[in-house]
Order: structure tokens, then C-alpha cells, then sequence
């Protein structure tokens, strides 16, 4: 057997040596590029107990990892090293010790593009299907297996994949498997619509996984298919598009088993030109968690994507205190968002202009009318497509955009939200918290290099935790080096002992792709953005140091 | 030897062969990779070309203020960095189905003249080793790297343009 597999080799190479007469080897081994990122997290943990810190048993925990690619014409292939040493606070929990769960190959020629070991995809908006990475967060579901993507013909793509989700340093039980398929008309049809100002994209997918059942209570589906429908369609300066989703009967944790199918509509339309633009849009979800285990929960191996269709805030008092996520068992929610231009000269506009924007969403559940049926059918409840259920969340927000002098300019935003405790964060009895809240970010450029930014914002409520205020100063030197301290102050709290100061300072220093900085404080959950970089952060006190490099 | 590592030499000199008839498609500094136009259609990266004038490839998201701030602090500019050099500026938003459908808006309502597109899976972030937004690359006429930047400072577009100039004076940075 040693023998035949020597053989192959032999052969295999003989073939590679002659294809390379016309080529050397180092002309070949030359055009290879590799490629990386890299990026080192550590907290050094302090006890805090006014916000809630414990003693961290390790002291220092960190996370590492390390991204390798390399090209080489039609070839590529990659890897990913990663270290929870033990990982960071506010990470879950599953990521301990080290080890490669990220590794691929792949060619890519013309119309074809093949790749094996592990790949991330979305199908559409991915509401049926997308594995994705957001490493702040330690979320990662990528498919370990096989991708086919290939353009059949002009304007006509398909994508077919199948394979295992990861979880942590393991993988999900179910296998997964895809086809999508997506059609540029103009392209395909380029005769009959070459002169059209109209641009359509039409496309589809099935998803389906495989989970034994080794339940003893139920009998459920080892099979369950999930479909989805998308357009779009862009014409001048409009668009409209939109993905409906469907999912047969998935009875698992999420949904308390049962054997609803579930559905998912996504509608925007938008109208942009120059100086204006507005979009509306509308999404219904009805039971769509879609896991390749059943029994799983939080962010573990979810398959699809549904996303929350609020604002995403970066300011520290909405970006932290009341975010929201979306309820992938039931969620109706609209949008809307304008931008506007006020040229310069104009009565608000001034002598150098002035933009503004606002935005209006609201999130509440579907409509439901249980069936007290657990014991019988187990469709749960049904529910009436047009009617919608309470209140989850609403957020009114404007924002000004002004520059007062060649080296003053400002944000100014106000919101005002309405966030559903009770269901948000799963504290049944928890009033909803109305709140209002005032932020001005204000840069002044000292020089061509020195520039200092404040930013003081404020949110005023009588539920929950009382008023808060932020207040951010930020110095930078260009290119290199920058330095910020910021508070968040729980002013208003009724119980004084309960009104903690949030307070942090950092300094960091970057230079070409590589980038170090170092803060010491207290932080809250949410988009973090200092120093000139936004990144999504866990709760965290103490010391830590941050070091990023990309190559 | 096992038959894994057998299987694994014989598809990597499979893979090597077929890859010395491969053109190398497009730019020497840009992976190719497939990403989308603002209307939904798609576009590989392999196509960006600028006629050997430099080139701006800049990461952002609508929900980033640092990258919002550095492409509006450029856009007041960016008329006359073009007449001067030429150079293109290429902005690739990383917002994903969430925040995608409000790019187009916020890029004409704020008047930008770059050649936007999106990446709403991360791909091309992937493939260019980018960590955080914003992360800006400059391509020099032959379409190498030659320097990167992550994060934005008041300022960094001035020592950027500098970078650009030098480019489009035909001399060298980073020894390429």
C-alpha cells in the first residue's frame, strides 16, 4: 500500500515539474504573498465590587491569535492560531487554552472557487445563513468543510456548501448543508436589458441541517429545511429590496420545543443623490432561531442571522447602557433614517454648512395568541402577520454635523429611547426605561498635528439605575500617539452608595499597521471607540494592554 | 508517512501546478476577492485598478466615528488631491445586513465622491489582514502596499497626502 501512495507522489510531482518548464520554481515561489494580522489582548484584574468585579482567580488573563494567509495566483490557503490563556472576561466561558480551529485552502479560477476547512459565508442578508467573525466579541461560527461557489453564466452565481459549525475549540453536532443561488438579470439577460435604468438582482437559497434526535420525550425532526426568497431592485436613485425566509418545524431550546415553522421578512427602500438620503425599513421575525444543535444556546451555533434593526449607537451612554438585540423569536421592527445636507449659505447651513441626521426605530413583539397545546399539537401559539405586540424598544435620535472655524467643528445629537427591560435582559417585573439623553463631541485642532477632542454627554431617567453622565477628553498627536481619560458617571442613582464612576484612561501609540495601547479603568459592554479606532468590548477592570498588528 | 500527509502534498502540488498557468489577475497588493457595488451587485477586488496612480483603500463602517470623521475630513479635500495626483480613494464599508442598507444614503447625502463598496461578510477584511476600522492602505502606482495605517487622528490625512505626493512624484516608499 506504502508503495502506491509513493508512487502517486512521484507522479504528482513529475506532472508539477513539467508544468514548470516554462516557469522556474522561484519565479513561482516570488509571486506567493503572505498576509496576517495579529493581535494580543491582557487584563491585568483588579476586585472591583462596585461594579460587580470579582477577584479573578489568574490575575492576568489574556487572549491571543494569530492570522496567516497566503496567495499564490489561483491558490490560497490559510490559518488561525488562538489563545485563551484563560480568555478575557466578558468572553464566553467555552474559550480555553489554545490550539488551530481555523484552517482553509482554496483555488480560485475564472468562474470556479473551490475551498476546503473552514470558511465563513452569507446567503442574502443572511437570514437563513451566515457564519461570520466578530472577534471582539468571540464570536465565530464558521463552517469547517467543503465550499463550491461557481458562475455558471453571466451574471448567474451559485454557491453550494456543506460542513460542521464550530463551537469554541470543538464543533456543533449537526451538519449543515447550502445551496444559494443569485442572478444579476442585466447580466444574464444583457440584450434585452442593456438599456434599462433599472438593475435587478434576484436570488434564492435552502439551508438544511441534520441532528439526531436522541430525545426521549419527543419525536423530532432530524431534518429541518429552511428557504429564502430575495430581490432587489435599483432604479436611478432608488432601491427596494427585500429577503422573505421561511423554516419548518425546528423545536429546540430557544423556542421551548415546538413545532411551529418559523418565518422572516426583510423590506428597505431607499432614495439617495447628493446632499439627501432616506431609508425605510421593515422586518418581521417569527420564531427564526436556526441552531445546528438544538439544544444550544446564547451565540453557541447559530446558523443564521438576524439582524437588529436599530440604530447601531457608538456614544458610551447609549452604546453601553440600554443596547438592544434582536428576539429571534419574535420581533417586528421599522426603521427610518435621513441624512440631509445644508448647503453653505444657506439659512442653517451658514457660511460652511451643516448636515443633519434622523433616525426613528421601533422594535415590538409579533402578535401571539397561545394555543395551550404542549400537550397535543405543540405549535405554541399563532400569530396574525399585521398585528404587532408590545413594546420592546424605541429610539428617536438627531444628530447636527457643524464646523464653526478651520479648526472647530461639532456633533450634536439628542435621543430619546424606550427600552423593555423585562424582555432585553430577562428581568421579568423591570419597568420599561424611558430616557432622554444629550451628547455634544466637539474637536478643536490645536495645530496641523495636535488636536483635542472633548465629548460630554448625558442621559436622564426615572427608571432603572437614574441619570448618568459621561464626560471624554481625547488628545492626539498625529500620526502616532494618542492619549484619553473618560468617566461614566451613575450621578443619578437613588442609592448613593450605588453611583459608581466608571472612569478609564488610555494611551496608545501606532505606527504603519501595528498598534499598541494601554488603559487602565473600568469599561462597560458595548462599542468602544478612543484613540481613533471603534472596537466591541466585554465589561472589564483593571489594567489592560492591547497590542494589534496587520501585515 | 500517514495518508493524510500524503493526500495534503498531492493536493498542494495539484494546486501549485495549476497555479503557474494562473494570470495573476489585478493588483499585486489586493487578494482577490469578491465583494459588492452599492447596488447589490457584485464586484471582484481584482478589478480596482487606477492607471498607476496611487491608490486609498479605506476600511470604514456607518457606525464608526473615527472613519466617518477621517472620509469627511478628507472629502473637503479630496477634489484637489485628485488634480494634484490622481490619486483614487477606494472606501470599503464593513457594514454588515444590519447597517449595508444605509451606506448608499450616508455616502451621497454626505456628498463623498469616492468609489464606495461593501463587504458585509468581512471578506476582503479578512483577506487584507485588517484587525479594527479604520484601516487605510496606500497602494503606489505598480499596486503594492507601501503603507498602512489603523486608527484615525486629526491630522493623519495630512501626513497621508504626503505619502501620496511623493507616490505620484514617481519616488519610493518602503523600498518598492
Amino acid at each position: 500500500m506504502k508503495y502506491h501512495y509513493q508512487l502517486a507522489i512521484f507522479g504528482l510531482l513529475c506532472i508539477f515539474s513539467f508544468s514548470l518548464k516554462a516557469q522556474s520554481f522561484q519565479d513561482v515561489m516570488e509571486r506567493g504573498k503572505i498576509r496576517g494580522n495579529f493581535q494580543f489582548e491582557s487584563q491585568y484584574y483588579q476586585k472591583d465590587t462596585d461594579i460587580g468585579a470579582e477577584d479573578v482567580a489568574e490575575k492576568i488573563l489574556s487572549n491571543g491569535y494569530l492570522n496567516l494567509n497566503y496567495t499564490n495566483g489561483s491558490f490560497s490557503a490559510g490559518v488561525r492560531y488562538e489563545s485563551y490563556l484563560n480568555a478575557l472576561l466578558g468572553y464566553p466561558t467555552g474559550y480555553k487554552g489554545n490550539g488551530i480551529m481555523y484552517r482553509y485552502a482554496s483555488y480560485d479560477k475564472d468562474k470556479l472557487s473551490l475551498t476546503v476547512g473552514n470558511f465563513y459565508e452569507q446567503f442574502g442578508s443572511g437570514l437563513i445563513l451566515r457564519t461570520y467573525e466578530e472577534r471582539g466579541l468571540g464570536y465565530d461560527n464558521a463552517l469547517d468543510g467543503v465550499r463550491l461557489k461557481y458562475n455558471i453564466y453571466d451574471g448567474v452565481r451559485l454557491t453550494a456548501l456543506t460542513g460542521k459549525q464550530r463551537l469554541f475549540f470543538d464543533y456543533g453536532e449537526g451538519i449543515v448543508r447550502g445551496f444559494d443561488a443569485e442572478i444579476y438579470l442585466n447580466e444574464t439577460f444583457s440584450a434585452a436589458l442593456k438599456d434599462s435604468k433599472a438593475r435587478i438582482i434576484i436570488g434564492g437559497s435552502a439551508v438544511s441541517k441534520y441532528q439526531a434526535d436522541e430525545s426521549s420525550r419527543f419525536v423530532l425532526p432530524e431534518n429541518v429545511a429552511s428557504f429564502s426568497g430575495r430581490a432587489s431592485v435599483t432604479y436611478g436613485k432608488f432601491n427596494v429590496n427585500g429577503e422573505y425566509a421561511y423554516k419548518y418545524n425546528d423545536p429546540s431550546a430557544d423556542n421551548n420545543f415546538i413545532y411551529k415553522n418559523g418565518e422572516a421578512l426583510l423590506l428597505q427602500t431607499s432614495y439617495s443623490q447628493k446632499g439627501f438620503g432616506l431609508l425605510f425599513s421593515a422586518k418581521r421575525v417569527d420564531n427564526m432561531s436556526f441552531r445546528s444543535d438544538r439544544g444550544e444556546g446564547q451565540q453557541n451555533l447559530l446558523i443564521n442571522y438576524v439582524p437588529a434593526l436599530t440604530k447601531q449607537h457608538t456614544y458610551n451612554l447609549l452604546a453601553t447602557l440600554y443596547p438592544y438585540a434582536t428576539q429571534l423569536n419574535g420581533e417586528v421592527a421599522f426603521q427610518g433614517d435621513l441624512i440631509y445636507k445644508f448647503d453653505k449659505g444657506s439659512f442653517l447651513g451658514g457660511e460652511r454648512g451643516m448636515d443633519i441626521q434622523i433616525n426613528y426605530s421601533t422594535a415590538n413583539n409579533i402578535d401571539t395568541t397561545m394555543l395551550n397545546d404542549d400537550n397535543t399539537k405543540r405549535q405554541g401559539y399563532k400569530s396574525d402577520f399585521f398585528s404587532i405586540g408590545e413594546v420592546y424598544y424605541k429610539d428617536f435620535n438627531v444628530q447636527l454635523s457643524k464646523r464653526f472655524s478651520s479648526k472647530a467643528k461639532g456633533d450634536f445629537s439628542y435621543a430619546n429611547l424606550v427600552y423593555n427591560q423585562d424582555i432585553i435582559e430577562g428581568k421579568p417585573g423591570n419597568p420599561k426605561v424611558y430616557a432622554d439623553v444629550f451628547i455634544a463631541d466637539v474637536t478643536y485642532n490645536l495645530s496641523m498635528r495636535n488636536s483635542l477632542r472633548g465629548e460630554a454627554q448625558v442621559l436622564l431617567t426615572e427608571q432603572d439605575k437614574g441619570n448618568w453622565g459621561t464626560v471624554l477628553l481625547e488628545y492626539t498627536y498625529a500620526p502616532h500617539w494618542f492619549i484619553a481619560i473618560q468617566d461614566q458617571y451613575n450621578y443619578g442613582n437613588e442609592d448613593k452608595d450605588k453611583r459608581t464612576h466608571y472612569y478609564n484612561a488610555s494611551v496608545g501609540y501606532n505606527n504603519q499597521g501595528n498598534r499598541i495601547t494601554l488603559s487602565y479603568g473600568r469599561q462597560k459592554a458595548g462599542i468602544f471607540c478612543v484613540g481613533g479606532v471603534c472596537r466591541v468590548v466585554p465589561a472589564s477592570s483593571g489594567l489592560y494592554l492591547s497590542v494589534t498588528s496587520s501585515f | 508517512m500517514t495518508l493524510l500527509k500524503h493526500l495534503t502534498i498531492a493536493l498542494f502540488s495539484i494546486f501549485f501546478s495549476l497555479s503557474t498557468y494562473a494570470q495573476t489577475d489585478g493588483l499585486p497588493g489586493i487578494p482577490s476577492v469578491e465583494i459588492q457595488k452599492l447596488d447589490g451587485t457584485s464586484f471582484n477586488t481584482s478589478e480596482i485598478s487606477n492607471d498607476g496612480a496611487p491608490i486609498i483603500i479605506n476600511f470604514w463602517a456607518t457606525w464608526c466615528s473615527p472613519c466617518k470623521r477621517e472620509l469627511n475630513n478628507i472629502a473637503e479635500m479630496y477634489e484637489m488631491w485628485q488634480e494634484e495626483t490622481n490619486v483614487k480613494l477606494i472606501a470599503l464599508s464593513i457594514d454588515d445586513s444590519r447597517n449595508m442598507a444605509k451606506v448608499a444614503p450616508y455616502v451621497n447625502g454626505k456628498g463623498w465622491e469616492y468609489e464606495v463598496y461593501l463587504d458585509p461578510n468581512g471578506d476582503f477584511k479578512r483577506a487584507m489582514g485588517v484587525n479594527n476600522v479604520p484601516h487605510t492602505f496606500l497602494l503606489n502606482g505598480k499596486g503594492e502596499v507601501v503603507y498602512q495605517h489603523n486608527s484615525y487622528s486629526e491630522g493623519d490625512e495630512y501626513s497621508l497626502y504626503e505619502l501620496v505626493k511623493k507616490l505620484s512624484n514617481g519616488e519610493s516608499i518602503d523600498g518598492k
